[in-house]
């Protein structure tokens, strides 16, 4: 029998969504970390005094202007996104808010120079349902993120936000949530890809005493920040995915450990648990029932081994993040000992609405062994940077040409990193494979957190596996001897090769030094830290052999390798070189052919874009 | 720990931030972080009292847990904290470059994190989750985007010139 709750979340709905139409027309402005940098504050301000002035505005009476989470599309921040008008301007400046007011709003007339440009056709794009970056996504944990006011709980509601958790309580029957959550196939979405039902299962058959639901926010894989978008732009979605999660392993209390690095994070989830606590959607007896949940937010203190599991509860406990060997499980003998359920922030922000669309749609996406969606940080060389959200079994050429409109400024794609540190690099002849936890791992990567970081043809491969290599090295928490020296050693030899004093058989002792540190390694971080090195081994090994056997970076990156030389043909002794020079390596006298001292040489380039003849060449 | 602090520690403000986080050792962290926002730095002294002052820690492990942590420094820190991000999608968009233009322009010699004058600290940090913005810097929580060698340059010189 449905218990009876002491709140009507469809009457409350209701209530938020009539107060959303009574608000005129909506101009979101997105207020995520990136676009605030790009100074959207400012332009929120001039929009709302601008809008003061309603008397003028022909089919609405008001104008209200709301600061949304990350809209995704960072790279042509800020944002401006009108839903009325179907229209999302782009790389807006506070100059160009007068503009967009009186010409779009007041006179029907959309501002084209504002609209986005497709990279491919170079054609403005007037309906923002058009813009490619979007209309090929498909979003679930990011659904609400940029289209509402993140730090307004009404918004939140008005969007079925908490409604899961209301049906939840009043069928109050636990178990049956961890069938729905099982038979949706869910997968961590932190890294492991761990079933997300059968967490919960294990954890719930430790009920009765006390114990702990802890959400992963720690999100350190550099290249990747959609958990940061989903907890500053949709806080309520991630609570209350948090409390179903509660709700169905039986414990009162949970934890979401947040990196320092997100103070915007933190100050909007600080507000979501207070507002949703004073409307009793948490804390004591919620909505009526006898189910309490207190929820606290743990700052990190930059760690990156912390998003290890138990890493993570060492450092909630006040200790050093160290992990520690498993068994005992978390589900067993968590936080302070006692059983914990540890999901990530995508995961538990699947939640709810797979309880509110049922298991059986969650699971029509994506492939056999890896349903729903996923999401993924798109960065590094191409047009479109920004935080995507596809059905898993997507491909990595819908993803980084449809979706991310190819490679910058024309050039040619080498590879992509997946996976962060962790991962591996992914080559042209992988772009069709359908990502999936299980084919990525076949193919030598991992999905990882959802870092997609794109390399061009003028990126270093050898210098990116050095540049893993030195961020694993440098997190290594120290407890696992192979780990501690074997990165080291690993980026030693790394470092030789990038400075031209690599000999053939570092790649065998990097390939070596790999396996041990893989074997001897307790927790992720060493088990998965030489990946880069071997991915990129494995398909990049002319390279490596160029690097250490000519002496030469394909890529004309590794400065070692570099020799700057003047073309006596083309020289006419003008002496700007020599005098440009910053270390006198450029001799030669007035209207005769110069030559730079290579042994002085700091390749600092100067002399090359200073030269008028154009004599001065990169060899 | 050999390096002498400056600052004269006020244990009553220790007390007082203790008593408002509770002195359970789950607590450490949150209360370290308060002192270092206070001080900008962990002083010895402050290690020492609250090892001792705070239930079931010594010295010993309260600097275990402030040398584990990246955001923790035994260092007094300059009064502009200059995060540069070198995370991969900045490193791939040129962050070395932007870094290496603010040790020149500080004159920080090797391993330098302070600036003579104690105005500026640098930190590299691996990823400040802004990557659509590539390359990031971030002074005393301003997000500046998209970074260039020369730009870094003059947003220091008008910090420089502000404190003149």
């Amino acid at each position: 029998m449905e218990k009876v709750l002491n709140i009507d979340i469809r009457q409350e709905q209701l209530k938020a969504q009539e107060e959303i139409k009574s608000q005129g027309l909506r101009v979101l402005v997105c207020a995520g970390t990136g676009c605030v940098a790009n100074g959207s504050l400012e332009i929120i301000e001039k929009f709302k005094e601008l809008g003061a002035d309603v008397s003028i505005m022909t089919d609405y009476d008001k104008l209200t202007v709301v600061p949304t989470g990350c809209h995704g599309f960072c790279e042509q921040g800020v944002l401006v996104n009108i839903p009325d008008m179907h229209v999302t301007y782009v790389k807006v400046h506070l100059e160009d808010v007068e503009e967009i007011y009186e010409s779009h709003i007041k006179n029907g007339q959309p501002v084209e120079r504002l609209l986005y440009t497709d990279p491919a056709t170079h054609q403005k794009v007037v309906k923002d349902e058009d813009i490619n970056f979007y209309a090929k996504q498909t979003r679930t944990a990011l659904a609400n993120c940029g289209h509402i006011n993140a730090e307004c709980i009404d918004e939140a509601i008005a969007v079925r936000g908490y409604e899961a958790l209301a049906n939840v309580i009043a069928q109050g029957n636990p178990d049956a949530v961890i069938d729905e959550i099982e038979k949706s196939g869910l997968r961590g979405r932190g890294g492991g890809g761990f079933p997300t039902g059968r967490k919960w299962r294990f954890t719930a058959a430790n009920r009765g005493g006390k114990s702990y639901v802890v959400c992963n926010g720690d999100e350190g894989d550099p290249g990747a920040f959609m958990d940061r978008s989903v907890m500053e732009g949709d806080p309520h979605k991630l609570l209350e995915g948090i409390a179903i999660a509660a709700y169905a392993i039986g414990a009162d209390e949970a934890y979401i450990y947040v990196r320092a690095e997100y103070p915007l994070a933190i100050t909007r989830l600080r507000k979501a648990i207070k507002d949703a606590e004073e409307r009793n959607y948490l804390g004591k007896n919620i909505m009526g029932s006898d189910f309490s949940l207190d929820i606290h937010i743990k700052e990190g203190a930059g760690a990156f081994v912390c998003g290890e599991e138990t890493a993570l509860i060492a450092s909630i406990e006040g200790e050093r993040g160290m992990p520690r060997p498993k068994p005992p499980f978390p589900a067993n003998k968590g936080l302070f000992g006692r059983p914990t359920l540890i999901n990530n922030v995508e995961t538990l922000a699947n939640v709810p609405v797979i309880l509110l669309k049922g298991a059986d749609w969650f699971a029509s996406m994506g492939t056999e062994t890896s349903k729903g969606t996923k999401t993924f940080a798109l960065t590094g060389e191409v047009n479109n940077t920004g935080l995507i959200e596809v059905p898993m079994g997507t491909t990595l050429r819908e993803i980084i040409f449809d979706i991310g409109g190819g490679v910058r400024n024309g050039k040619k794609f080498k590879a992509v990193q997946i996976g962060g540190p962790s991962g591996g690099c992914l080559t042209e002849e992988h772009l069709d494979i359908p990502m999936d936890y299980d084919n990525l791992i076949k193919a030598g990567a991992m999905v990882g957190s959802g870092g997609l970081v794109v390399m061009a043809e003028d990126t270093c491969i050898v210098e990116v596996a050095r540049f893993f290599m030195n961020f694993t090295q440098h997190e290594s928490c120290g407890k696992c001897v192979p780990c501690r020296e074997g990165t080291k050693n690993m980026l030693k030899i790394l470092e030789k090769i990038v400075a031209g004093k690599g000999e053939m058989s570092d790649i065998d002792l990097l390939e070596d030094l790999a396996v041990a540190v893989k074997d001897g390694s307790l927790c992720g971080l060493g088990k998965t830290a030489p990946n880069p090195v071997l991915s990129t081994l494995k398909y990049f090994k002319d390279e490596y052999i160029a690097h250490i056997k000519d002496k030469k970076c394909p890529a004309g990156v590794c400065a070692a390798m570099k020799k700057i030389v003047i073309q006596e043909s083309l020289c006419k002794g003008c002496t700007k070189c020599a005098r440009t020079c910053p270390v006198g390596a450029i001799s030669g006298t007035v209207k005769q052919p110069h030559v730079i001292d290579q042994s002085k040489c700091i390749k600092c380039e100067a002399c090359l874009s200073n030269c008028p003849f154009r004599a001065i060449v990169l060899e | 720990m050999s390096v002498k602090n400056p600052h004269k520690i006020d244990t009553a403000k220790l007390d007082s931030i203790i008593e408002a986080y509770g002195s359970k050792k789950s607590n450490l962290i949150a209360i370290l972080q308060k002192v270092q926002e206070e001080y900008r730095y962990l002083p010895e002294d402050a290690l020492i009292y609250i090892g001792t002052k705070m239930e079931g820690l010594s010295p010993a492990t309260v600097y275990g847990v402030a040398t584990f942590y990246a955001q923790f420094s035994l260092d007094p820190k300059g009064k502009y904290e200059i995060k540069v991000c070198d995370g991969t999608a900045c490193h791939v968009r040129g962050s070395m470059p932007v870094l290496n233009a603010i040790k020149a322009k500080l004159d920080l010699k090797d391993g330098q994190m302070t600036s003579e004058d104690g105005l500026f600290s640098l930190v590299i940090v691996s990823c400040l989750g802004a990557c659509g913005l590539a390359p990031v810097c971030v002074i005393n929580d301003k997000v500046y985007p998209k970074m260039t060698s020369d730009a870094i340059k003059v947003i220091i010189d008008t910090l420089m010139d502000g404190e003149r």
